[in-house]
C-alpha cells in the first residue's frame, strides 16, 4: 500500500489531460470544490442588493443576523432594529424569498439533470426527458384556463408533472426490451402529447387575459414567489435531494452500464425507479413555483463535470451548488437588465445555449 | 475439490421459436479454468450472461454453492461471481482508478461510498493486472487491451470465487492477448475459478483444464483440452481444416490452421514446403 502512495506523490495525477487555462489553475478538484462552496453564500448576499430600492449593507447584515442572534437571552446579545420598515420589507418579503426560490430551483434542476445523465448514460439528457415539464405546463395552463387560484395552479402543475412521468414509466414497462431506450422514447411520446394539450388549452383560452397568463407562466418567472410556495415544495425537495446524495456513488456504476451494474449486485430497476422518482419530485417542484425553465439541468452538469470530473460523489454536490449560483445569476440578470422583467426561460436559453456551445468547443467535457 | 458452480440441463431462448441453447450441464470446481469455444452467434455470451445471473434460464438450473442462483439476491451473487463483459463504449470519462473501485459495490451498503480500505483493494488489483501507469487516465481514452485489464481488475476487486470472462481476448493485439491469458492463468493458480469464452482454440491449450465446444445449441464436446480440441471437432465446429500438433519448443499442443490457397513462400525460408500443416508442425520440433 505504501508503495502505491509513494507512486502517487511522484507523479501528479493527470485526471484531465485536455485541461484549459482555467482548469490548470484549478487542477486540484478539492480547491475547485472549496471555491464553489464559497461562491453561493457570496452570491446570495450580493443578490440581496439588486433591485431599485437601495439598502444599507450593514443593515442587511444585521437584518439577516437578527432572527438568529435574538434567539439568545436578551442580556447576552441582542440586535435592535436600526433599519427602516421598508428595508426589512424589501429584504424579507421581496428579495429573500425570491433568492431562496432561485437557489432551490437551480440546485434542483441541475442535480436532477446530472442524475438523469448518469441513469440514461447520455450527457445530452435534461430533467424534462420523461415529460415532466410538458405535463406540469399543461397542469398550470389548465388551471389558469379554469380560473383556479395561484395555489391550485401550482398543485395542478405538480400533479400533472408527476402524472406525465408515471404514464411514461408505465408505457415503458409494456415493452420488455432495452428499458432505457424505451423509457426515453416513451418520454418523447408523453411529452409530445402534453405539449399538444398545452397548445389546445392556449387555443381555447381567452386571448386577452388567459392566453397571455398561460404564455407568461410557461416562460418561467420567480417574480411572484412567496414563502408559502417555498414551504410547499421544500419537503419534497429536501427528501429527494437527500436520497440522491446518499446513493450518488452508485449512480457512477449505473452510468457505466446496466449489465455491469447488475453484475456488481445493484438492483438497477429499483435504482432507476428511485432516481426517476427523486428527479421528478425535484423537477415538478421547481416547475410548479417557477414555470418551465430549460437548459439549467443540461448545462450545469457539464460545467460541473468539467470542473471536478465525472465522479458523482463530487459531481452531485457541486452541481447542486453551481446550479444554485447559475440560477441566482440568471434571476439577478432578469431583475437588472430591463425595467420589465425578462422571463427566466428565455434568459436561461439565451445564456445557456451559447455557453453550452462554448463548453463543447473547449472539448474538455470528456466525452467528445 | 469443491464444486462452486453446478449447471444442470440449462436452456435459454429469447423467443420460444428459436432456442439459443438447451440441455447444457457441467460443473466448475475450485481453481478450474473452463474455456468455451464455438462459432460466432452460437450463444456463448448468452450462456455467460446466464451464469452471471443477468439473464434468467428458461429451463434447468444454475446452482451456486448448492443454492439456485435465481433465489439469491444479486448482491450475494456478485460477491461470488465476477463478470467481465465484452468491451463497450463508456460515455463518461471516469478515471481508471474510480472505474476499478466500482467493483467494491457488492461489499458496500446502499448509501455507502468506498473508503480507504476499498481504495487500497482497488490499487492492489490495479497493480496485479499491471495497469498502474494508466490508473489516472479516463477509462474511455485507453487502449482496448488496457480497458480489458481494467475490467478484470474491477472484477477482482469484487473478491469473487469465480471469474466469468466474455471473449477477453477479442479486439486485442497478439501481445495483449497473451498478456491477458497469462494474468488469467496466474489468477487461477492463486485459487480463482475461471470460465471464459474464446474464438481461439489455441487459448484452450494455453490456460484451460477443461474445454467445452458449443455447437447447435448445446455442448458438442466437453472435457480435458487435449481430448476436446481435436482436428475432427474443430473441423465440425468451424468448418476449416486444422492440425493439432505437439510443439516441444513451447511444451504444449498447438493448433495450426491449414493453408487456404497456394503456397506463396517460393521455398525461400521453409524447406520442402508442400502446403501441409503437418510439415509445418514437423518443422517446429
Amino acid at each position: 500500500m505504501s508503495e502505491t502512495l509513494d507512486e502517487k506523490s511522484d507523479a501528479p495525477p493527470v485526471l484531465y489531460p485536455r485541461a484549459g487555462r482555467i482548469r490548470d489553475a484549478l487542477a486540484v478538484p478539492a480547491v475547485t470544490t472549496a471555491l464553489i462552496y464559497c461562491m453561493l453564500p457570496v452570491l446570495v448576499f450580493l443578490s440581496l442588493f439588486i433591485g431599485r430600492y437601495d439598502v444599507n449593507p450593514v443593515h442587511v447584515v444585521l437584518l439577516l443576523a437578527a432572527p438568529v442572534v435574538n434567539l439568545l437571552p436578551e442580556n447576552v446579545l441582542h440586535i435592535y432594529p436600526v433599519w427602516s420598515a421598508a428595508e426589512a420589507n424589501v429584504i424579507y418579503q421581496i428579495r429573500l424569498p425570491r433568492i431562496i426560490a432561485a437557489v432551490l430551483v437551480g440546485a434542483g434542476l441541475s442535480m436532477a439533470g446530472a442524475a438523469y445523465q448518469g441513469l440514461f448514460k447520455n450527457p445530452l439528457v435534461s430533467p424534462d426527458i420523461l415529460g415532466v415539464a410538458s405535463g406540469a405546463g399543461f397542469g398550470a395552463a389548465l388551471a389558469i384556463l379554469l380560473s383556479w387560484n395561484m395555489m391550485m395552479i401550482q398543485v395542478s402543475a405538480f400533479g400533472f408533472g408527476i402524472l406525465a412521468v408515471s404514464v411514461t414509466y408505465l408505457l415503458s414497462r409494456m415493452y420488455r426490451t432495452t428499458p432505457t431506450l424505451v423509457l426515453v422514447l416513451s418520454g418523447i411520446i408523453v411529452g409530445a402529447f402534453f405539449t399538444a394539450l398545452i397548445s389546445l388549452t392556449k387555443y381555447v383560452a381567452d386571448p386577452y387575459e388567459k392566453l397571455p397568463a398561460i404564455t407568461f407562466w410557461l416562460m418561467g418567472s420567480l417574480a411572484s414567489v412567496r414563502y408559502e410556495d417555498i414551504v410547499m415544495i421544500v419537503p419534497f425537495f429536501l427528501a429527494a435531494t437527500i436520497i440522491l446524495l446518499l446513493i450518488r456513488w452508485r449512480i457512477n456504476i449505473l452510468a457505466v452500464g446496466d449489465d455491469e451494474a447488475r453484475a456488481l449486485g445493484i438492483d438497477t430497476k429499483r435504482m432507476a425507479q428511485v432516481i426517476i422518482l427523486c428527479s421528478t419530485l425535484i423537477t415538478a417542484s421547481a416547475v410548479c413555483i417557477a414555470g418551465i425553465i430549460g437548459w439549467v439541468g443540461l448545462v450545469v452538469p457539464h460545467l460541473g463535470r468539467m470542473l471536478v470530473g465525472p465522479d458523482y460523489t463530487r459531481l452531485l454536490p457541486v452541481c447542486l451548488l453551481l446550479g444554485a449560483c447559475y440560477m441566482l445569476i440568471i434571476d439577478d440578470l432578469a431583475r437588472m437588465l430591463t425595467n420589465a422583467e425578462i422571463p427566466l426561460g428565455i434568459l436561461t436559453a439565451i445564456i445557456g445555449a451559447p455557453f453550452f456551445a462554448y463548453l463543447l468547443g473547449r472539448r474538455s467535457v470528456g466525452w467528445m | 475439490m469443491d464444486v462452486i458452480l453446478d449447471v444442470r440441463k440449462a436452456g435459454f431462448h429469447y423467443d420460444p421459436v428459436r432456442t439459443i441453447f438447451s440441455e447444457i450441464s457441467f460443473s466448475l470446481a475450485e481453481e478450474e479454468v473452463l474455456c468455451i469455444l464455438g462459432p460466432n452467434g452460437i450463444g456463448k455470451s448468452t450462456l455467460i450472461r446466464c451464469l452471471a445471473n443477468l439473464n434468467p434460464l428458461c429451463s434447468g438450473a444454475i446452482r451456486l454453492h448448492g443454492s439456485n442462483i435465481r433465489s439469491l439476491p444479486h448482491r450475494d451473487v456478485a460477491k461470488v461471481i465476477g463478470y467481465v463483459p465484452q468491451a463497450h463504449d463508456i460515455v463518461f470519462p471516469f478515471p481508471v482508478r474510480d472505474f476499478v473501485l466500482m467493483g467494491r459495490a457488492p461489499h458496500l451498503g446502499l448509501f455507502a461510498s468506498p473508503g480507504r480500505d476499498d481504495r487500497a483493494k482497488a490499487d492492489a488489483a490495479i497493480d496485479l493486472v499491471g495497469i498502474q501507469k494508466i490508473a489516472d487516465k479516463p477509462v474511455n481514452a485507453i487502449s482496448g487491451g488496457e480497458y480489458q485489464l481494467a475490467m478484470i481488475a474491477r472484477a477482482l476487486v469484487q473478491e469473487p470465487e469465480v471469474l466469468l470472462l466474455d471473449e477477453p481476448t477479442s479486439h486485442l493485439d497478439f501481445g495483449n492477448q497473451i498478456r491477458v491469458l497469462e494474468i488469467i492463468d496466474r489468477l487461477a493458480t492463486e485459487g480463482l475459478s475461471v470460465i471464459m469464452s474464446s474464438h481461439f482454440p489455441d487459448h484452450a491449450f494455453l490456460t484451460s483444464n477443461n474445454v467445452a465446444i458449443m455447437q447447435h445449441g448445446s455442448f458438442m464436446a466437453y472435457g480435458l483440452a487435449e481430448e476436446v480440441v481435436t482436428e475432427e471437432n474443430l473441423k465440425e465446429t468451424y468448418g476449416v481444416d486444422v492440425s493439432i500438433a505437439y510443439s516441444h519448443t513451447v511444451d504444449r499442443h498447438v493448433c495450426v490452421p491449414h493453408r487456404a490457397g497456394q503456397c506463396r513462400c517460393h521455398g525461400h525460408h521453409v524447406p520442402a514446403c508442400t502446403g501441409k500443416a503437418a510439415v509445418i508442425a514437423a518443422s517446429m520440433r
